[in-house]
């Protein structure tokens, strides 16, 4: 029998007798199937009480629908059931550790969720007179401040909705910046390590990704960068860099290259998603980015909530600056002014257009700005800190024996293995990653980055105890022990205990059922006699 | 600090166990003459109780929808959003989980998201929704940019009534790609332009709001017709989706790609976001898609599931060939969408619907009669046009002094000027009362007199 540190079971089947039979129901006490709100909602029923209509003229010309609205609804408990019961199928940062690296899953405060409900933010609209909302400018205002100093920048576009919008809206201001120089660039460099976000953005902003090889450390050497620069002279607009990298690593060279290709007349954009490892440690404008998205609902904790939203303001060098797009705010000392014409433009302000309809994701700033002032410069350098000593502790918990693609040597805020250490043992990253699931756990990110095999990238965040870390790697020491034993079964097919096993994805692409759609009546064929 | 778990204890073991003398040691890749000791020039840690006051404050200063007669719209919409919305999508589960990229674990998520794209499928008359895009403006950036792909030409004709916005945020993205082109016809109160004549063998798509930015309802079936007739693909666009229970669905009009914003269902008013873009299209067209799908397939044990799917579309496989850059998309936005037409259903949308419409109708009545003051529309849902005799910013400004928040100066958006300086877009939904109009009225005669 298979022990834990903590002297729990950690085998199924150990707890006691296997289920007897099946139930007639289909649900296991807790764990409930739940049909499609079409297969049980009402068509003549609704769960929200409205007056009956007064008679009145329609003003609608010929436009009237003439079909009723086909869409099944629930009573009030009926639909909170449902919900309730869907949730339950969930993994979420609160129920447990959620190791998704590169996405920083980190505690999400109440309080700021309590802060964005204040009818002062979330009752406001965008395009009330701006003479009565102050104070929404002032939020906007104080949060830009503190992403200005937090990357030693000098200017913030807040508008971008996520963090490859951001990238969007950085590589925008950098073409822009290009084509006012009477320049005309076609390439980005862009590392093979990158997110796949990073080359779809270079593309859908009309260049052409060269892909930048990494060095056999896992980082990018600025001989690369320069070899690159020189077989595409006076073509490179831009280098897409992530920093730290999706290897966990901080990119020891990251000023050279950024000075490469400065003098190259190219700019630097930064993928910020792993800015949560060195805020408070390093101002990215000190190491000549010129410009980076930050994502707030990673490094400052708006919650993910199943997919966004999510909300990516791009900090820009004093080069890139005059390019920020509307709407912005202009201050004249302690005033306020917003920007959201071209008629209202001073010299210099030279914005390429506008990312979004309205001012971006509002209840993300009043999230992010509270989580910010909570923690205070003190808090967020700690912060910093502790996601980056979690993610060392769980490497030096494990080095032993899962296999580091670049050594014994410190990481960031997360940490790589590859898949030697499943070498011959016949279980995969998928198959061991699934397998953790059985055990509570959220798998951490695979197959990414694409530079080693079988990637697993774990980021614990700080958000995690150190006896949290401790169940968590002596989890994984036995799932290791335990696939290095020949164990197959325990990963093979696995996970065999959460509400679905493996799903079928190829089916799923090949023959897309993408909505609910009635079943046809079953046919009867008479009986003969 | 009260999120971190770590005590310096903990701290100093750790690092002990990790076999470094110094935090510093982990951060030695940091180049030595760029690594901050300390954060000077930013406040420290507050407790709850700081930042909550310190915030409370700033919302304080301003004028929320909820406390006066409130008429703006254009874009986005004030509704009543019953309590369980609310509080369903603070389940912990919902809030704090990510992308359901682990189909065994997520399938609350995913069973919603199936549940959100058949109800947008559904509602717009189209075969097949995405799992949102950021909000409606972005969408039909994207929309515009899926029909290039599909129609393999780069010209997008833009209506007139589109909302000015989302005609910037169309223009911004398309001016960066080679060979594109945005023909954006004049600003069109009543939906009197002639699109029609604009529509030639180059046209990629035209790209049609209704009801219009202005309020008017445009008939799309003609438009559609031309459109196809040039191998061109009609792109309809909403900003109030309440307007579907009441109206004939773009699809059945011949919309090839329906695009809009889902705030009005389930979402606060939040100054603009976040919203939820609503996405959906024909069959033929679904590889071409942007964003997130989740389809319907069965795990090992035969037992239903949803995954994420067509997935090969997408920056994480295709990189620099993908059909969108989107990644984290509206979530938890399109889940309060969802439980929110939950609670309606079809005949109670239709209901809400015809709410609105009633109360759009009785402040036309109301704001028609008062001296000077003209209603443009002759069709329309919940919102619509007046022209007054003084400039509409400083009526804007007046009114809203008076306590009254009525509606948007066009020229706040649109900075064409003549005719359009005079023009207000007035917005009226469920939530407005006869006191709400008759203050308006009131306060409208007072400010033009």
């Amino acid at each position: 029998m298979t022990m834990n540190h903590k002297g729990r079971s950690t085998r199924a089947g150990e707890a006691g007798p296997p289920m007897p039979h099946q139930t007639f129901t289909g649900n296991k006490a807790l764990d409930m199937e739940e049909p499609l709100i079409f297969e049980i909602g009402h068509m003549d029923n609704c769960g929200v009480d409205l007056d009956e209509p007064m008679d009145f003229v329609p003003r609608l010309g010929s436009h009237m629908r003439t079909e009723p609205v086909d869409l099944p609804a629930l009573s009030e408990p009926e639909t909170m059931r449902h919900y309730v019961r869907l949730s339950r199928n969930n993994y979420a940062i609160d129920a447990g550790l959620y190791p998704l690296g590169s996405c920083t899953m980190k505690h999400n405060p109440r309080l700021n969720e309590k802060l964005a409900r204040l009818p002062g933010f979330a009752d406001i609209h965008p395009l009330q007179p701006i003479s009565t909302v102050p104070g929404a400018f002032e939020l906007i205002s104080e949060l830009a401040d503190w992403l200005m100093e937090l990357t030693g920048t000098n200017a913030v576009a807040m508008s971008p909705k996520a963090g490859a919008h951001g990238e969007q809206c950085g590589m925008m201001a950098i073409k822009h910046a290009i084509e006012a120089k009477g320049e005309e660039r076609s390439i980005v460099l862009v590392p093979e390590s990158a997110h796949g976000t990073n080359p779809a953005t270079a593309a859908l902003v009309g260049y052409k990704v060269v892909a930048i090889p990494a060095k056999s450390d896992g980082t990018v050497s600025v001989d690369a960068v320069i070899e690159k620069i020189q077989a595409h002279e006076g073509q490179v607009a831009a280098l897409m860099l992530t920093n730290p990298n999706t290897c966990g690593l901080f990119e020891p060279e990251v000023i050279e290259i950024a000075k490469a290709i400065h003098e190259a007349g190219g700019y630097f954009y930064c993928d910020g998603a792993n800015f949560n490892a060195i805020v408070g440690k390093a101002k990215p404008g000190d190491l000549g980015i010129d410009a980076m998205h930050i994502n707030l609902h990673k490094t400052f904790s708006t919650p993910h909530g199943g997919g966004g939203p999510g909300s990516g303001p791009v900090v820009l060098s004093d080069r890139l600056a005059p390019y920020a797009p509307l709407p912005f705010i202009r201050k004249n000392g302690e005033e306020l002014e917003i920007v959201e014409t071209k008629d209202q433009l001073k010299e210099g302000e030279l914005p390429f257009g506008r990312m979004t309809a309205f001012f971006g994701q509002m209840g993300m700033y009043v999230r992010a700005l509270s989580y910010i002032q909570s923690h205070g410069s003190d808090g967020l350098m700690q912060a910093s800190e502790d996601a980056v000593i979690n993610a060392n502790y769980v490497r030096v918990g494990l080095q032993d024996l899962m296999s580091l693609p670049y050594g014994e040597r410190p990481c960031m805020h997360e940490v790589l293995f590859d898949d030697t250490f499943l070498k011959d043992t016949g279980v995969s990253t998928l198959d061991f990653a699934k397998a953790m699931i059985d055990e509570g756990y959220h798998p951490m990110t695979m197959y990414f980055p694409l530079v080693v095999s079988g990637a697993m990238l774990i980021e614990p965040t700080e958000s995690e105890s150190r006896a949290s870390l401790d169940l968590f790697i002596a989890t994984l020491r036995d799932l290791v022990m335990s696939a290095k034993a020949g164990e197959k079964d325990r990963f093979e097919g696995a996970p065999f205990m959460s509400p679905r096993r493996r799903l079928d994805e190829t089916t799923a692409a090949r023959k897309p059922v993408l909505k609910w759609v009635a079943p046809e009546p079953t046919r009867v064929e008479p009986e003969l006699a | 600090m009260r999120y971190l778990p770590l005590s310096d204890n903990d701290r100093a073991d750790m690092l002990a166990r990790i076999g470094v003398s110094s935090i510093d040691e982990l951060f030695a890749d940091i180049p030595q003459a760029v690594r901050l000791e300390e954060l000077t020039n930013l406040p420290r840690r507050k407790t709850e109780m700081q930042v909550e006051r310190q915030l409370t404050a700033m919302a304080n200063k301003n004028v929320s929808a909820g406390s006066l007669p409130f008429f703006v719209g254009a874009g986005a919409y004030k509704h009543h959003v019953p309590a369980t919305v609310d509080h369903l999508i603070q389940r912990s589960e919902f809030l704090t989980s990510y992308t359901p990229y682990q189909p065994e674990i997520t399938q609350g998520t995913l069973q919603a998201l199936f549940e959100f794209q058949t109800q947008v499928a559904n509602l717009t008359g189209m075969e097949v929704a995405n799992a949102s895009m950021y909000d409606g403006s972005t969408g039909t950036a994207e929309a515009v940019l899926m029909a290039h792909r599909i129609t393999r030409k780069k010209k997008a004709v833009l209506s007139g009534g589109l909302h000015p916005q989302y005609r910037e945020v169309v223009e911004g993205v398309s001016a960066k790609l080679p060979g594109a082109f945005v023909h954006s016809l004049l600003a069109d109160p009543m939906g009197t332009e002639d699109i029609l004549a604009q529509i030639d063998d180059d046209t990629s798509c035209v790209v049609v709001q209704s009801p219009s930015f202005y309020g008017q309802l445009i008939d799309l079936r003609p438009i559609a017709e031309k459109a196809h007739a040039h191998k061109a693909l009609l792109i309809a666009v909403f900003t109030e989706v309440v307007s579907l229970g009441l109206l004939e669905s773009p699809g059945a009009q011949g919309a090839d790609i329906v695009v809009g914003e889902g705030q009005s269902l389930g979402n606060p008013l939040t100054f603009g976001g976040p919203y939820v873009g609503l996405f959906a299209t024909r069959q033929k067209y679904v590889r071409n898609m942007p964003g997130r799908i989740c389809g319907e397939t069965v795990d090992a044990e035969g037992k239903r599931g949803f995954v994420l799917t067509l997935s090969t579309r997408e920056q994480h496989i295709r990189r620099d060939k993908a059909t969108s850059n989107i990644c984290t998309n509206s979530g938890l936005c399109s889940l309060a969408f969802s439980i929110h037409m939950t609670l309606l259903g079809g005949k109670g949308l239709q209901r809400l619907a015809r709410i609105n419409h009633m109360n759009a109708t009785a402040l036309a009545d109301t704001l028609g009669k008062v001296e000077g003051v003209e209603v443009l529309n002759s069709a329309f849902f919940n919102e619509f046009t007046i022209r007054t005799p003084k400039k509409a910013d400083d009526v804007i400004e007046s009114l809203a002094a008076k306590g009254v928040l009525g509606g948007v100066p066009v020229s706040r958006l649109d900075k064409s000027g003549g005719d359009i300086d005079n023009l207000i877009v007035v917005a009226s939904t469920e939530v407005n009362t006869d006191e709400d109009r008759a203050a308006y009225a009131q306060a409208l005669k007072e400010v033009l007199a």
